[in-house]
């Protein structure tokens, strides 16, 4: 592929006796916020380090812009990640963790304190690591992940520990870069987390994917097309439309519940058979609806992969 | 935003990655931790510090009697004296042994002296190590290398440049020059029934012995040129026999006593006139001695005997210092320092999972563990270096200062030692870094080092018998080998062993084995860390 994508095709992958990916198999594509979702333990941070060339998978494998990540000469220029935030040597600074890493990289010190600038660290950036709060590190973390100013950018649970104001700022510097044309993966484990930011959303449980798809199209159809009626008259309501074919049926006094058409026929049928309402509302699921729906089954297996443990 | 409009895959970036670009990421990590720096300054000031030190910590002198009164030490007529005991510096600036009887005369020009020997018979000193040697506590019994024959010396001074042959007590006749160099003749011991006949013959500054079991058919044994030797010389009988240590490890002084006949020089009978002297035997002399005497006989004839020995000195008897007395503590010091800092090196990133962040800027894991360890292993390198450098000349001083006698060595043997104790610091270093690439763990990494590599050293050094030795040959310990300066020698039956300063293996070959132990774990590091998920 000339363009750049993140391709994770059928890894397997076992740590001793316990599964962790079973048959991952997804596509990032460049230009849009690809969330990347599941429970713990579904297998998330050890299909970012089979991405990155960290864990050798049993079966199967991962592809960055068309080549397998210990085939680039410059990974950093090709994919920046943050993995953990944590991982720092306290005594060192900044500025001198980042040139490390730039010089492996073959990256101008100028260009350190370029990317120091752009996460706001300019000021503190000769200060030890090991003084910085857990936001200041998901900071530098994110600074070394743009280092290489990269067209990939996979990021791991990056909000743990942000403060709102830069849970915002995160979220905007995630989207511009996406708009740049920029393949960006983002994991979480809160689906809360991505609304408004995700453009597409890969859902993973028990180390295979559940759901991949764009954000609205995942809501509409996670949706049932149920319509609520206001009345005082329920009875009568839901003759009224089982007489042109609706499933309606009463659930309290003063509620009807209509599934099988829409809202705009069911106000409609109602003034045609001039059965007073008060409402007819649409139901609409949320990300979380659909998250929590596709996961519910999963979640019971936390912990028993053993992968998250491992960070 | 700082950054550019059109990402894409860069162009030409896809290959194996380039070594420098790693090597200079690991040099800046290691430079940035200021801790390590501070360590390294701390391992070079501590090895400089310890070896001088120990160093200071020696002093010598001592009474060989009561002092005379109203005398200072070293004044004329004390007994007294401040400092080591002489010991006398050969041709090529080696310490020697150089004490002997001899019945000599001049001999100006070229010629040859003859003689036969009839019998040559010894005794052992049996007095307690707390007396004095004398000759009326002993027992019979001869030297393996007593030596008695036709001496030629450039001067009586202790360590001129000589050539002799002689009967031994168990190695036949032997040529021997200038303090190392030695050729067999016939075999055997001298007695009445089969007495030798010795020859050496000067012409110019050619020097040839021989030897005969008639005093009519002569063979050559050996030859010796000695440069610059003066148009008159010493030349006459000399009898020696050194301390031995077949039945007390601190060495028994022995003496030996032969019997001359038939002594011509130049053809004519000869000997009434020669002049009897002991030389090295004074108060100050380091060899130990049992006396000398000379009696003449009827017939060109000369009963000599003698104590001492003419050859290399050895640290049993000479009691001196060398750099690597002086250097080993204050370079295990710094060593443990080093294994600290090597072992950090890798493991904090493992501790703080910083192990990934290098992965995924060098996925070629071989190249972080190998720059990794060039780095640790300059680092230490120039640690041990720096440390020995200063440390030994900072120790010698203070050595010379108390008095003390600095075994002589060459300028290529000091540069060894200094040098070697770099690479002993360095290659234990890659070989720690190495094994904490395995282990991961600080704790687990700094203790398996200094089990390794200082342990074996602390019970090498205190173990008595075999035990030393073996772990000197074939533990990691064998890289201190490289410190040794002592010279051996062949032609002196002592215990070359660590308790005297003897390293068992030769320099270099110490080193590769410390070598090979760093190349083994450097091997299982790197075939573990291709293996292992990170």
């Amino acid at each position: 592929m000339n363009d750049t994508t993140i391709e994770v095709e059928s890894v397997h992958k076992h740590f001793g006796t316990a599964l962790a990916l079973d048959g991952m198999n997804f596509t990032v594509l460049p230009g849009r916020v690809t969330g990347f979702v599941g429970p713990n333990g579904a297998g998330k941070s050890t299909t970012i380090r089979v991405i990155l060339g960290l864990d050798a998978p049993d079966s199967g494998r991962a592809l960055v812009g068309g080549q397998p990540y210990r085939h680039l000469r410059h990974p950093l220029r090709h994919v920046g990640a943050l993995v953990d935030a944590a991982a720092l040597q306290p005594s060192r600074s900044a500025r001198n963790h980042l040139l490390w890493i730039a010089r492996s990289q073959g990256l101008s010190t100028r260009r350190v304190d370029d990317v120091l600038e752009l996460v706001g660290l300019r000021d503190v950036a000769r200060r030890k690591a090991g003084g910085y709060s857990l936001g200041m590190r998901q900071r530098l973390g994110i600074a070394a992940a743009l280092l290489g100013d990269p067209p990939a950018i996979i990021m791991d649970e990056p909000f743990n520990g942000m403060d709102p104001e830069g849970i915002i700022w995160m979220r905007q510097l995630l989207r511009s870069m996406a708009t740049e044309g920029r393949v960006i993966l983002v994991s979480s484990h809160l689906m809360s987390e991505l609304q408004d930011m995700a453009d597409h959303v890969v859902v993973v449980g028990r180390g295979r994917v559940l759901a991949n798809d764009g954000v609205d199209e995942l809501i509409t159809r996670a949706s049932k097309d149920e319509v609520v009626v206001r009345t005082d008259t329920p009875s009568e309501g839901v003759s009224a439309l089982q007489h042109v074919g609706a499933v309606a049926r009463v659930l309290d006094p003063n509620t009807i519940s209509v599934s099988g058409i829409e809202a705009q026929r069911v106000v409609e049928v109602l003034s045609q058979a001039h059965v007073p309402f008060g409402e007819v509302i649409a139901q609409r699921a949320s990300l979380e609806d659909v998250y929590l729906q596709l996961t519910s089954g999963e979640v019971e297996f936390r912990g028993t992969m053993g992968n998250e443990a491992r960070q | 935003m700082n950054t550019s409009n059109t990402p894409s895959m860069p162009p030409n970036e896809v290959g194996r990655g380039s070594f420098i670009p790693v090597l200079r990421s690991e040099w800046t990590k290691f430079r940035t931790v200021r801790g390590w720096g501070i360590g390294v300054l701390a391992a070079v000031l501590l090895c400089v510090g310890f070896t001088f030190l120990v160093a200071n910590g020696n002093n010598e002198g001592g009474c060989t009697g009561p002092p005379a009164p109203g005398s200072g030490p070293n004044s004329p007529g004390s007994n007294c004296y401040v400092g080591h005991p002489f010991v006398p510096i050969g041709p090529n600036g080696e310490a020697v042994a150089d004490s002997y009887s001899y019945v000599h005369h001049r001999l100006t020009g070229n010629g040859t002296v003859t003689v036969q020997v009839t019998s040559l018979t010894g005794v052992i000193s049996t007095s307690p190590a707390s007396e004095a040697p004398s000759l009326t506590r002993t027992k019979p019994g001869l030297a393996q290398w007593a030596k008695a024959g036709i001496l030629l010396t450039s001067s009586a001074k202790q360590g001129s440049p000589y050539a002799a042959v002689m009967a031994t007590g168990g190695h036949g006749v032997n040529w021997q020059y200038n303090y190392t160099h030695d050729q067999s003749g016939l075999p055997g011991a001298v007695t009445n029934s089969s007495p030798r006949w010795l020859r050496l013959t000067r012409n110019g500054n050619t020097l040839v012995g021989y030897d005969s079991t008639n005093g009519t058919t002569w063979l050559e044994i050996g030859t010796a040129r000695l440069a610059g030797l003066p148009a008159t010389v010493n030349i006459g009988l000399f009898v020696t026999s050194p301390v031995t240590f077949q039945s007390t490890s601190g060495g028994a002084p022995t003496a030996a006593t032969a019997t001359f006949d038939h002594i011509t020089m130049n053809g004519r009978a000869t000997v009434a006139d020669w002049k009897s002297t002991s030389v090295g035997s004074g108060p100050r002399d380091y060899y130990p001695t049992l006396g000398a005497s000379t009696t003449r006989r009827p017939d060109n004839g000369v009963v000599l005997s003698g104590s001492g020995d003419i050859s290399l000195a050895v640290n049993p008897l000479a009691g001196g210092d060398d750099a690597s007395s002086i250097v080993w503590f204050g370079l295990l010091v710094a060593l443990i320092m080093i294994i600290v800092i090597a072992t950090m090196f890798i493991t904090v990133e493992y501790r703080r999972g910083l192990i990934r962040t290098t992965f995924t800027a060098t996925h070629r894991r071989g190249f972080v563990l190998s720059t990794k360890a060039i780095i640790i292993g300059v680092v230490a390198f120039v640690v041990g270096t720096l440390g020995s450098a200063a440390g030994v000349a900072l120790g010698e001083h203070a050595l010379k200062n108390n008095g003390n006698f600095i075994f002589p060595a060459n300028t290529f043997t000091v540069t060894r030692v200094i040098f070697g104790s770099g690479a002993l610091v360095g290659v234990s270093a890659v070989a720690v870094l190495a094994i904490a690439t395995i282990l991961r763990k600080s704790a687990s990494a700094v203790t398996a080092g200094i089990v390794v590599f200082v342990l074996p050293y602390v019970i090498g050094s205190i173990a008595t018998g075999g035990v030393g030795t073996w772990l000197f040959r074939l533990t990691p310990a064998a890289g201190f080998d490289v410190l040794g300066t002592l010279p051996r020698s062949t032609l002196v039956n002592f215990p070359q062993t660590m308790a005297n300063g003897y390293y068992p293996l030769a320099p270099w070959a110490g080193l590769a084995v410390l070598c090979a132990y760093a190349a083994l774990a450097l091997a299982m590091a790197f075939f573990v860390l291709r293996r292992r998920d990170a």
